[in-house]
């Protein structure tokens, strides 16, 4: 019924030491270290929004990610995600209060669900972004397990499960990875992005795999995603996010233009 | 000079960081005396009602008093639904009750929270969406919306499977369902008017 509410177009930009270490290339980008130098590129090009992901995540990183995060705010008007090394309540505390739109939290939330819950009823679930790294399941057919610390560790966790549960505890949206088709280029998990979007009534971020622009087009038609999130596209079909979008909507997809 | 209420709530600091971005004196403040010499107020809000209300405080007697004076204040996400006389959110809450009416949560069957770029039909008659446009994506993210029967009160509406009120203005009292902080050069244009209106005020 949601038929005026865009499809969203996220870059996501990992971050080390203050300098984006794997971000999107578009051609008409230059490489840009700087996070604050990229996002705000990124919004001018039409991003409806961003994901900044902290991949030190070291307690001495902390701070670093913080003054980050001030700095994009100052410089950037749409909304931003960030994530990556969230412990606990303080985290969503610190990084809101410095301007970041929503905070994504994956393993510290299936150590301890309850904290989808205290972030919920603190900040509201608007804000509570639960990422999932999902890794198709060996032994079950059409199933996927959850993966935790950075997705070097496999759960017993089912995805579907995992997602529902958390929705009732507070998360306002999922973030979900495909760790079988992340850098492929080969196109997202569709059946994985169906199974958990429509297991659900949270927004459903899809990520990983996107090579071509028919990809994004699928993980919104096939895969009910209401977002597609880019990380490391070298030279996407040589084309910008403007480019995507006009793409999407001449498909009939809505789309901020 | 606006003053955005600071109330330890959520993120703040993003509806200062647009104002001075368009280069409109803010500040950010709890101060009875800033509040009072203020030429128009924002009320931000990244939070639950209930939270959000119990961190105004007894700032809230404050803003009724000098709103009611014709100060003019814009509300935004929540601070927007603060306006309303009370939410179910999280249990029967209160609010400032400058517009009749009350937030509940948005109906089962869609997908919440309204999370994400939606267009508005932006009414002309509306100030803060002068020279704007007709029709123009903000950036929502709520869950809870205000049902109202405000006759004094003008909306804006946007298409979520039904009208979902996105914006209001009743004499000086303003709000935005939407963060125009977050809606790139759109929102901005919606702050240079609502700075327009405080330079007359």
């Amino acid at each position: 019924m949601s038929d005026m509410l865009a499809k969203r177009i996220i870059p996501c930009l990992d971050v080390k030491d203050n300098r984006v270490v794997k971000g999107v290339n578009f051609l008409n980008l230059r490489d840009a270290g700087d996070p604050v130098e990229l996002g705000s590129r990124y919004s001018d090009e039409g991003a409806d929004e961003l994901v900044f992901l902290d991949i030190t995540a070291t307690i001495r990183s902390r701070k670093t990610i913080i003054d980050m995060v001030e700095k994009v705010a100052e410089n950037v008007f749409i909304p931003f995600t960030v994530g990556g090394g969230i412990r606990g309540i303080e985290d969503f505390d610190v990084l809101l209060k410095s301007g970041a739109e929503k905070v994504s939290v994956n393993t510290a939330a299936v150590d301890n669900p309850n904290l989808l819950s205290q972030a919920a009823n603190k900040f509201g679930n608007q804000c509570v972004v639960l990422a999932i790294d999902a890794r198709r399941s060996k032994s079950r057919t059409g199933h996927w397990q959850v993966c935790v610390k950075a997705g070097t560790e496999p759960t017993d966790i089912d995805v579907v499960e995992w997602a529902v549960k958390a929705e009732k505890l507070g998360a306002g949206e999922i973030l979900l990875t495909s760790m079988d088709a992340d850098g492929t280029k080969a196109g997202y998990d569709n059946q994985l992005n169906k199974a958990v979007s429509s297991a659900v009534n949270i927004p459903v971020i899809a990520s990983g795999g996107a090579g071509k622009l028919e990809h994004l087009y699928d993980a919104i038609a096939e895969g009910g995603a209401d977002a597609v999130l880019m990380a490391s596209i070298t030279h996407f079909e040589e084309c910008g996010i403007h480019q995507m979008k006009e793409y999407l909507a001449a498909h009939g997809i809505p789309m901020n233009l | 000079m606006i003053v955005v209420i600071n109330y330890a709530v959520g993120n703040v600091k993003s509806v200062c960081n647009a104002f001075e971005h368009i280069g409109c004196e803010v500040k950010l403040s709890r101060n009875a005396s800033d509040i009072e010499h203020s030429s128009g107020l924002v009320l931000p809000g990244v939070a639950a009602f209930g939270y959000a209300m119990n961190a105004l405080g007894d700032l809230a007697d404050l803003l009724k008093k000098v709103v009611r004076q014709g100060k003019p204040i814009l509300g935004i996400c929540v601070g927007y639904q603060l306006l309303f006389e009370q939410s179910c959110e999280h249990g029967d809450n209160k609010g400032l009750g400058f517009i009749s009416g009350k937030v509940i949560k948005l109906p089962d069957g869609l997908t919440i929270p309204h999370m994400g770029w939606n267009s508005v039909e932006l009414p002309q008659n509306m100030e803060l969406f002068k020279g704007i446009g007709e029709n123009k994506h903000f950036y929502f993210a709520h869950s809870y919306y205000s049902q109202t029967t405000d006759s004094q009160a003008k909306f804006a509406y946007t298409d979520y499977g039904f009208k979902l009120p996105a914006a209001v203005q009743k004499s000086n009292v303003y709000g935005t369902q939407f963060h125009p902080e977050k809606s790139g050069p759109s929102g901005l244009a919606v702050l240079k008017n609502f700075q327009k209106i405080c330079e007359n005020y």
